[in-house]
Formats: structure tokens, sequence, C-alpha cells
């Protein structure tokens, strides 16, 4: 059985991506006790499967690693992974969570060091990669996985790649009959940070997402660029893993639109920049590239960015929200559309098209344990002033709105404090 | 048994450590060599008996010197976690096997040099863990819970409520008679908030609308707030100390330019939320801002807006009821004209969205058009709010106005960006979206500029720069200069994605625009932000704990004033500011200013600077200890320093990769020693290596340039300098350039790390073994 040390001064933490690690590690640097709860095997979230940042192209493994550091050190940090909240109940200062925890099939024993792997047959569909590559059903979620320990995939469980594994484990690593378990334990604050999900793509049905092969969205593509990703980060067309040069980059995929999701997603236009560079720095003076936009959201300090993307040669911006991607005979993807700046009709053929997708709020609307204030775009909001009006529960990241990661950052230190004051308010700490 | 060692080493035989290596040997080097008295083995020391085991002997044998040989460093941390002792790690496994190719598993070609590796690794780890000591706190500071908020304006005022809040005293420090900054005459605020769920997704009821700016009603609560001491018409005119016992000089403007002062605070944290300072239309000829009264700022505007509190905006010219107003947007901005501000000021969409709904609010016939180029309204509040614009009839229209002309009314010229032609527009008013400019004081390198300036016309640029800066907002007594370092533009520190926080002068924050051109609703959370990371300061600081990124560290530098030339080198090049100079010049080392990257350490010519665990000895030692077979055997050793956040995780990955399958390998003549930052490589390591016959040295430290990626700011780019000379040392030794190589490396350059070793023992293999083997 899983045990979880926890008291009604204990900052419960939901979701282990970039803001909920930051919120975590925050609080548990600040001398509190941290539950952090995390879906996934790992943490670090979608971060964690960007090749690159804007603006400042460099890689959030990078930071990754100090925030993986900063959890393996901290006594005050106790991390759950395969774990959902599955309810929260009394009141600020004093919650009982109950979270479900998912079977891993392999214990802490786990040195990771590989033998189970060789030793299973079956693939399956890798999701780190977004379904781009396979893996085995006895795996390292990905290179840089934390914690460092396996994962059995529940579909080999009673068949014989289980039997293998096991008998492959010399440490005694991987038990089988480990099965789901629910645990409850007090906290006194929360800190809801479950990030996004990409908007699903197949729902725009002019741009073909379902249709077409060589249309994909923003994130595959940066598993694409990524030279640890399915393609060794060769810029490829799925269709026939041709080289892709000329590239479209559709902007508000699914963003800023009635149809689809009515918020402007922020990250899509800085993304598609960044990616411009990734196909730029593949393919040079061969690359030929089109981001097709409405307006280009490079935000404050961030314009440095674009003035330096618009500055290469081989981009160009065409101020348009195309009406349809269509594959040629030769499976080449065509974009039509009317370029606003002139009302001129276009249908560019390019090897690739990447939805700039937008982002969708992993927060369930109909079903949130705790009342709270949702917008209608299913961000949780904040109260006045930036002070909250849901007791001791509070968003942080792309939970509250759509942001980067800075923001997102910026974002979940701000819910550590609020937490810290539940508790220290709760606690009767004086200054 | 405080002050006697003892030491005390673990092999672990796992992961197939023991079937690729003779761990008897290991031992026996551990015991020789290593001069280790007890040496045990076992067969999955992350186990928990085995930790046990280990817990034991600590507690029982008084073991204080710990030596684990097993995996990475950076692999199962929590397990070998024992903070009471000195402990060094051979890295077996990743290092090791992992990363050398066996040729079969009955015989394996390779087993000698693995096994000379792996000996190696094992001296090594002995050697260094015999120079190092379990690190304590100072006790140099106690816990001081007080924070001193500079700025009255929304952001200052936010961090105090916070972290009262939070249960921490505050003072806050103002410049003005009354709080609210440079946001007082704000009429409204751009709303936080998104459309409520319940509105349905394809009619926009109950948009957004501007909302009350809140300003008065958050002095209103600092007013009676008693945890907030506020000192208005104030400066801090000095600043000293460190996180957990600055020392702050506030005084008072007193009839002009005399101040007095008022006070002496002590506290232990800084929150500097100096906000902005509204660009200077007078830059702005050609929109005639100064010919006519009718071209205002939005600045301007929301003063006229609270005068006519609700009712009509009058003209200033004439006070004729506005009919139609015109918006430019990035006015002097995103621009490179001299005197325009080149980046986006971020706010000035939604600000002028706002003041057109002004206008509609009180006169739905009233124009009000807003031309822009990009309408830059991001998240779910951005896009409603631009919506409940649209549904106010509010026009945007795509262009870029090249002037406006004022004769009689306002004529607005500008090219429509859609209908790709020259018109123009008439109004009563013109109002032009004018950016923020950070209110920072001097920049510290341009002041340490001129001090180090190289020739007198160097120093004349850096003192020009320097006059023409603004007035110091934090005065610190600080030898690397008064106030925050900045970035691109003058916003002030963090130039990290993923530590927004990070600042330069460790225990200050800055918040709110000063940091970074943003509307209230984000320096609202960043304060908050800010005054989470100034209570985690001052806790730490109570602690003598390192913050980020080295969080909880408890060594800091300490060094030998006999031995001190007074260089000056470690306070000019710590890259956080953290050494002073004391009345006689020795260096002034201040710990929780200090956050242990050990730049200080590698710039000492004298090597006098050292961490209880981190030392010129700690890898001084470990590279002496490698053993250098003689020229004739044909097996070169090859010195790898790698930065340990990101080119000794790449060789981590690489190894990881390699037992997955990967065609990977190191050559087995390198050895790789973790060090802090590069910026804490002392020469003294290379010279030692290349005297003792190592035959290529390659030093990987992060990305250096304004896309900096290394976690100690300058670290690697001060290494890269002080390498810079290393051909010296090559040339009076008479030996080839080519024997040192300084690279950049990510943590992504899994295939790069090991291949740029790799390559270092090519060339020693064109140009020859070292002379200098003994």
């Amino acid at each position: 059985m899983t045990e979880v040390v926890a008291t009604n001064e204990t900052i419960l933490v939901v979701g282990g991506g970039i803001s909920g690690m930051t919120a975590a590690l925050e609080a548990a640097e600040t001398g509190k006790q941290v539950v952090l709860v995390e879906k996934r095997p790992y943490l670090g979230g979608r971060v964690s499967q960007l090749y690159k940042y804007f603006p400042k192209l460099c890689f959030p493994t990078c930071g990754l690693e100090i925030n993986q550091r900063r959890a393996k050190m901290n006594p005050n940090l106790r991390v759950l992974t395969m774990a959902e909240v599955t309810d929260i109940k009394g009141e600020k200062g004093n919650y009982t969570a109950s979270v479900k925890l998912s079977p891993r099939y392999i214990n802490e024993n786990c040195t990771a060091c590989g033998e189970c792997e060789k030793a299973v047959a079956a693939e399956f569909d890798d999701e780190y990669n977004y379904g781009l590559g396979k893996r085995k059903g006895a795996y390292l979620p990905y290179h840089m996985a934390h914690p460092q320990r396996y994962v059995l995939d529940p579909a080999i469980i009673g068949t014989d790649d289980a039997q293998k594994a096991k008998d492959a484990c010399k440490y005694d690593a991987v038990d089988l009959g480990m099965t789901e378990e629910t645990l409850d334990f007090p906290c006194g604050a929360v800190i809801w940070a479950t990030g996004w999900r990409p908007y699903d793509a197949a729902k725009i049905q002019p741009y073909g997402y379902d249709r077409i092969a060589n249309v994909i969205t923003s994130v595959e593509f940066e598993r694409m660029a990524d030279p640890s990703g399915p393609t060794g980060g060769k810029l490829v067309r799925p269709s026939d893993g041709k080289e892709a040069k000329k590239v479209a980059f559709i902007q508000c995929a699914g963003s800023r639109d009635r149809n689809y999701l009515l918020h402007c997603s922020r990250i899509c236009c800085m993304a598609s920049l960044k990616q411009c560079t990734y196909v730029s720095d593949a393919y040079g003076e061969d690359a030929d590239i089109s981001v097709y936009y409405i307006d280009i959201r490079a935000i404050d300090r961030f314009e440095d960015f674009y003035q330096k993307v618009k500055g290469i040669e081989q981009v160009k911006f065409i101020k348009s929200k195309p009406a349809a991607v269509v594959a040629d005979k030769d499976g080449n993807p065509v974009v039509h559309g009317v370029d606003t700046e002139g009302y001129k009709r276009f249908e560019d053929t390019h090897d690739l098209v990447v939805l700039a997708i937008g982002m969708e709020p992993s927060v369930d609307q109909d079903d949130f344990p705790v009342d709270i204030r949702i917008n209608r775009e299913g961000f949780i909001e904040a109260g006045p002033q930036g002070a909250n009006d849901h007791g001791g529960v509070f968003a942080a990241g792309c939970a509250s709105d759509a942001l980067d990661v800075n923001r997102a950052v910026q974002h979940a230190t701000g819910a550590a404090l609020r937490a810290i004051q539940t508790i220290n308010g709760a606690a009767g700490v004086e200054g | 048994m405080a002050d006697e060692k003892k030491f005390a080493g673990y092999i672990c035989t796992g992961c197939g450590i023991g079937e690729r290596l003779d761990a008897g040997q290991l031992e026996t080097t551990a015991k020789q060599d290593g001069k280790l008295a007890e040496v045990k083995q076992h067969q999955m020391l992350c186990s928990k008996e085995a930790v046990r085991m280990i817990r034991d002997d600590i507690a029982n044998q008084g073991i204080t010197h710990l030596m684990i040989a097993a995996c990475s460093r950076r692999a199962k941390v929590e397990a070998f976690n024992f903070p009471e002792v000195a402990l060094s790690r051979a890295n077996l496994r990743e290092g090791v096997i992992w990363l050398r190719p066996q040729t079969s598993e009955e015989h394996d070609d390779n087993q000698e040099t693995t096994q000379e590796m792996a000996d190696d690794y094992i001296r090594m780890a002995c050697a260094e863990v015999k120079y190092m000591t379990a690190p304590a706190a100072s006790g140099e500071q106690a816990l001081n819970k007080t924070l001193l908020v500079v700025g009255g304006g929304v952001t200052g005022m936010t961090a105090a409520v916070e972290a009262a809040t939070a249960g921490y005293p505050v003072h806050l420090v103002a410049e003005e008679a009354k709080l609210g900054g440079v946001w007082t005459d704000l009429y409204q605020r751009v709303p936080f908030r998104a459309a409520a769920k319940d509105v349905p997704h394809g009619r926009d009821l109950d948009l957004p609308q501007p909302e009350d700016p809140g300003i008065e009603a958050l002095a209103a609560e600092i007013e009676t707030n008693d945890k907030i001491s506020v000192h208005l018409n104030a400066k801090v005119t000095k600043t000293s100390g460190a996180p957990g016992r600055f020392s702050v000089d506030i005084g008072t403007e007193s009839g002009g330019a005399t101040t007095e002062n008022v006070g002496t605070e002590n506290v232990g944290a800084i929150i500097q939320a100096s906000d902005y300072k509204p660009f200077d239309a007078n830059r702005l000829p050609e929109f005639a801002y100064g010919k006519t009264p009718d071209v205002v700022t939005g600045f301007e505007l929301e003063k006229l807006a609270k005068e006519a509190a609700g009712g009509p905006i009058k003209r200033p010219s004439d006070g004729k009821e506005i009919q139609s107003v015109a918006f430019i947007q990035c006015a002097g901005q995103r621009s490179e004209k001299e005197g325009h501000l080149p980046y986006c000021s971020g706010f000035c969409c939604t600000e002028s969205i706002k003041q057109a709904m002004y206008f509609k609010a009180q006169n739905a016939d009233c124009d009000a058009t807003i031309l822009f180029d990009d309408l830059r309204t991001p998240g779910a509040a951005g896009e409603d709010f631009y919506r409940s614009a649209q549904q106010a009839m509010v026009t945007f229209s795509k262009g870029k106005a090249s002037e406006v002309a004022a004769n009689g009314g306002l004529k607005v010229k500008f090219k429509d960006l859609i209908l790709d032609e020259d018109t123009e527009l008439d109004c009563d008013l013109v109002v032009l979206a004018t950016g923020q400019v950070p209110n920072v004081g001097p920049d510290p390198y341009a002041q340490l500029a001129v001090e180090e300036a190289e020739d007198e016309e160097e120093k004349a640029k850096a003192q020009a720069i320097l006059e023409n800066a603004p007035p110091s907002i934090l005065n610190l007594d600080y030898r690397q200069g008064t106030d925050l370092p900045q970035l691109k533009h003058g916003f002030v520190d963090s130039h990290f994605i993923c530590f927004p926080y990070e600042t330069r002068r460790t225990g200050i924050y800055a918040a709110g625009p000063v940091r970074r051109p943003m509307d209230m609703k984000q320096a609202v959370e960043d304060a908050a932000g800010a005054t989470m990371k100034a209570i985690q300061a001052v806790e730490n600081a109570g602690q003598g704990r390192a913050v980020h990124p080295r969080v909880g560290d408890l060594s800091y530098p300490s060094f030998r004033k006999e031995g001190c030339t007074q260089c000056k080198r470690c306070t000019v090049e710590c890259p956080f500011g953290a050494i002073n100079e004391d009345e006689e010049k020795y260096p002034l080392f201040n710990e929780s200013r200090c956050r242990r990257c050990g730049t200080c350490m590698g710039a000492c010519p004298v090597r006098v600077i050292s961490f209880e665990n981190y030392s010129i000895d700690t890898v001084g030692q470990q590279l002496k200890n490698v053993e250098i077979p003689d020229e004739f055997e044909e097996k070169p050793r090859i010195l790898a320093l790698a930065c340990e956040n990101d080119a000794y995780p790449a060789l981590d990955m690489a190894a990881q990769a390699a037992n997955s399958g990967a065609e990977l390998e190191l050559t087995p003549w390198a050895r790789v020693i973790p060090v802090r930052c590069l910026g804490s490589v002392s020469l003294s390591w290379i010279t030692d290596a290349l005297n003792s016959g190592y035959d290529g040295i390659v030093l990987m430290g992060c990305r250096r340039d304004d896309d900096y990626q290394c976690h100690f700011v300058r670290g690697s780019a001060i290494a890269a300098e002080r390498l810079s000379k290393v051909g010296d040392t090559l040339q009076s030794l008479n030996l080839e350039p080519e024997r040192v190589a300084v690279y950049e490396v990510a943590i992504t350059d899994t295939k790069r790390a090991p291949q740029l070793i790799n390559d270092m023992a090519e060339t020693v293999e064109k140009i020859g073994m070292s002379p200098f083997k003994f």
C-alpha cells in the first residue's frame, strides 16, 4: 500500500507539468509540505515534449534538469505519479483529497537498467511522441523521465511479455500483482495545475487533419524536430518520408473561432515563428515557409523574435485565415484562401502543413471537485484583485488561461504564495 | 567524532557493473590507491537493505566520508542521500559500462581499457571525498521576515498586501505623495476575466467590460493593514547587506533636492516594483503631439476620462464634446527609428480597446477607430474583451498611420493595409497608444564597464553611457553597482524561460512592468510571484541555504586571506555581485547573496577560494589521481570538465541511449569530471593536467551569447574569456593549441557531447601523445 504523510498544513498540487512542478517546488523550498499528484508516469508534462523554447531557442530539458534535481533533493516534496485526484472534500484549511493510483507494475526497486524493455516484444503507439513512433510494453516514457523508473503497459499484463519482463528483472522491481489504489489524505490548500491539451485537430474539418497525412499539428512537429524524437530530428512528410522543405503554418487552428475555441491560445504565433527556424535551420536556402495568420501576437519583448524571423528570407507572412486544405494527386497539401491584404485569392501547394493548434484547458468544467469560477473557455478565473473566492483552491498556469511557459511559471509561483497564505492563515503563523 | 575523518567506500555490482568489470579489482583500487580502510560490495546498492547498511555504518562506525561507486550522481539521488557526511560518487554505470561497448560477453576486447576507466573513476572519487567536508550552515544571518517593497504602484501595493497576507511584515517605499504610482490616473482598468461559463458559445452576452481599477481600494487596504508600514515621498538611499540581513536607509524628499534620512530598516528580502515610465510622446512630432492638445497619449486620455467621470469626454483644445476619436496603435513602438521603442509594450491594444469603449459607453454614436497592425489581445480574457469592443461597434482598421495633420480638426493619414491604399481619417481627438519604458536605475555592468575599460577611449564611452543613466532606485552598496542588472531594452533581470524570477541579485526580485512590459492583470500576478520568491529567500537565508539553482546547498565560499593578492577578479566576476570589498580591499563574501556556482573560485589566480565540498583540491586531486600510462603504452588520457547541469546530463543520456541500443560510445581515454559551472574552472586545473601528462582537455559549458543558457548567467561566458588565455600556457609548455578545446554544449547534445571528446582522442592520435608523462 502506498502511504502519504500529510496534515491540514500540507499543500496538494494537482498536475506535474511545468506549472505544477514550479508551484510544488516553490512551496516546498519555502519549508511547506507538498504532495504533487501527476497523471502521467513522469513529471514535466507538455514542456518535456517540446524541442525548443521561444524566443531563446533554448531547450526545455535544461530547465527540467534543474527542476528534477530540485524535486529529487527536497524532503518536503512527495511526488505521486500515475495518480489522479478524484475528489476534494472539506473547506479551506481542512480538505480531504482522494487520489486514484493506477498500477505501474514496477516498484521503486527499479534501477532503470533497461533489461525488461529488452525482454518484451509487443509495441505500442508512443504517447510521448503523440503516436508518431512506437515504444515497447515495458518502457521508460522518455529519456529524461523522472522518476527514472520503467512502466509496464497495462495491455501486456496477463500476456507472455509481462512474465518476460518480470523474469528479466534482477531487482525484483516488476510487480505484476499491483492493482489500482485509492488514497485519502488531508491537505489545507490545493493548487490546480492540470495544464492543457492540444485542441482536437480533426474537428477543424476544412483543414483535413484526419484525411491528409501531410497535415500535422504543431505539437507533432515539435516531436519531429527533436533529434531524440521519432524521426531523429528530420523534418519529413508523414506520407512518404520525403524532406518537408515547403512548409505552411496555419495560425489560429481552432483558436479565435466561434466554431472551435473562442479564445486566443497565445502561444501559437510564437510557436510557429520558432518552428519557422526549425525549417530554415534544416534546409537553409531550400526552405520555403509560409505563415498564414490573422494577427501575429508576438507580444512585448517577443517582438524581437518576430523581427528576427521576419528577417529570414525564406519565411513569408500572409494575412489570411485559410479556407481549406486539400490534397492534390501526389498527396501534397494545397492551402486555399484569400490574402486579406489586398484581397488576393491564393492556392498554394506545400510539402507539409502544420496547424498551429489551439490550447484547450484540461479542466473539467462540469465535474470540478469544488465550487470554483470557470469561464466559458474552460479556464479557472481568479477572484477580484487576484485574490481568491474559491476557499483554498487556486489555479496555476494554463488551468487559468492560455499562457506561455514563462507566464505559466510566473503564475504558478504566485499560486504557491496563495496556498502558503492559506496554510499560514489557518495555522495562525505570525510575522 | 567531529574532527576525526573516517572513510568508507561502497561499490555496487548491479546493473551489469559486476558482469562487465572486475569488482574485486575495483575494491583493491579503492583500498590501495584510494586509501579507504573499509570498502564493501553490494549487488544492489540502491536497495533499501543496502542503504540501511550504509546508514548503520555511518551511525555505528562514525563514517564521515563516503565514496559510492555505482550509477551517475544524477541517478538514485533519493537513495544515496546522506546529508550528514561528505559524499562522492564514481559513475561506473552511465560513465563507464554504458558508454563503453563490449565486443562479446565471452571475450571483451575492450575489457582492459574499460576496467582502467572504472579504476580511475574509483581513484578520482576517493581523492575527491578526501578533500571534502560536509557543509554546514554558517549562521551568518538569522530569520528576518520583513520585506522591503520599492514602488507604490499597483505592483508594489499588491506585493505588500500579498506578503502581509502570508504573515510577513512589509516596508513599502513610494516616491510619490500618495499610493498609486504611475497607475494613479487610471479611470477604469482592462477586465481581468473572460465571459462567464453560462454565456452561450455563439452569443456574446455578458462580455467583460472595463472595470473599476481597484487602486483606491488597494491603497485603503494598505493603510489599515498593520503589517505594512508605508513610507511616502520616500526613496531608498542605501541598501547594504544580504538576504536575511539587508539594511536599508530610507530618505524623504524635503524641499526639493535634499534627502533626509528618516530611518534605517532591517529587512530579509526586497521587491523592486518600480513599474514603468510613460514613453515621451514628444518624440512623435509626425503625429502632431505637442502641436495641438487634441493629440494625447493613452496615459493622458485616462486623466481626461477620469475628469469626465462617465460624462462626455471633452476635446482639450476647445471643450467640444468628442464625436470621433482615432487610436494609433504602436505609436513610437515596434519601430527601429531613433528614439522609438523597438519592443511591443503588450498592454496598449487592450488599453485602446478599453478607451474606445469609454467613448462608446458615453455616446454610442461617437466614432471610435483603432488603427492597428497586429491586434494583440491574447488569452481568454483578451479575446473576449476584443469581442466586447466589436459588440460596442468600435471600428478596427488594419492600417499604419504615417502622419496627423492639425488644421482646425485632425486628419490622420494612414495606409489601409486591407484595401492596400493610402487614405485618411478626420477626427476630433487622436490617442497615441504609446509604450512603457522600464523605470530602472543604472545597469551595474555599465558601472563596471568604466572600471574594466581597457583604454581611455573605452573608458570615456562607458562613462558617457553611465552619465545618461537614470538615478538609482535601490542604491545598493554592492561592489558591482547600485541596481539590478538589465536585459535588452533596459528591463531588469531574469532571462530564463523556466525561471522568470531568477534574479542576478539574490534576495532582490523585480516585479511588474520593470521586468517586462505588461498590463495590470499580469503585474498583479507578477507581484504575487515575486513576493513568493522574496519569502522563500528570507526563509532560506535564515537557514544558510542557497536559493535557486543550487537550492538548499549549505556550502559557501571561504578564502585564505594570507594568500590573497587583492586582484579583485572574484569581486568583479561573481555573476551575482555577491562579493564586496572590505576596507582593506580584501574580498568580503556574503553567504546569502552567493549562489554557489564557484565562479569566484575559478577566477582566483592564487587559488585561495574554496567551498567545503567543492574546491581547487576536490577537482585538482581527482585529475591528479588518474593513472597516466607512459608514452609507449599508447593510452592517452583526456580530461573532460563538464557542466553538471547540461553537458554532464547529456553524457548520461548518451549512455542511456547506448544501453538501449543506440550506436554511441565514449573513448576509453576520457575521464570526465562534472563541475558546478564552467565559470568555476580554475586555470590551475588545466595547467596541472597538462603538466601531469594528459594529452587533451575538453571543456563543456553552456551557451553564452545574448541567449545564454548558463544558469549562473555569466559563468560560462567568463570561463570562455578566461580560457582564451590558455593558449599562453600551452605555448609556455611547448604544447599544441589543439590539446585544449572549449565547447558550448546543450543538454540535448546526447550525440555531440561524447563525439566532442572522441574528436579530441582523434586529435591526440594525429598530433601525438603529450611529452609530459612521467
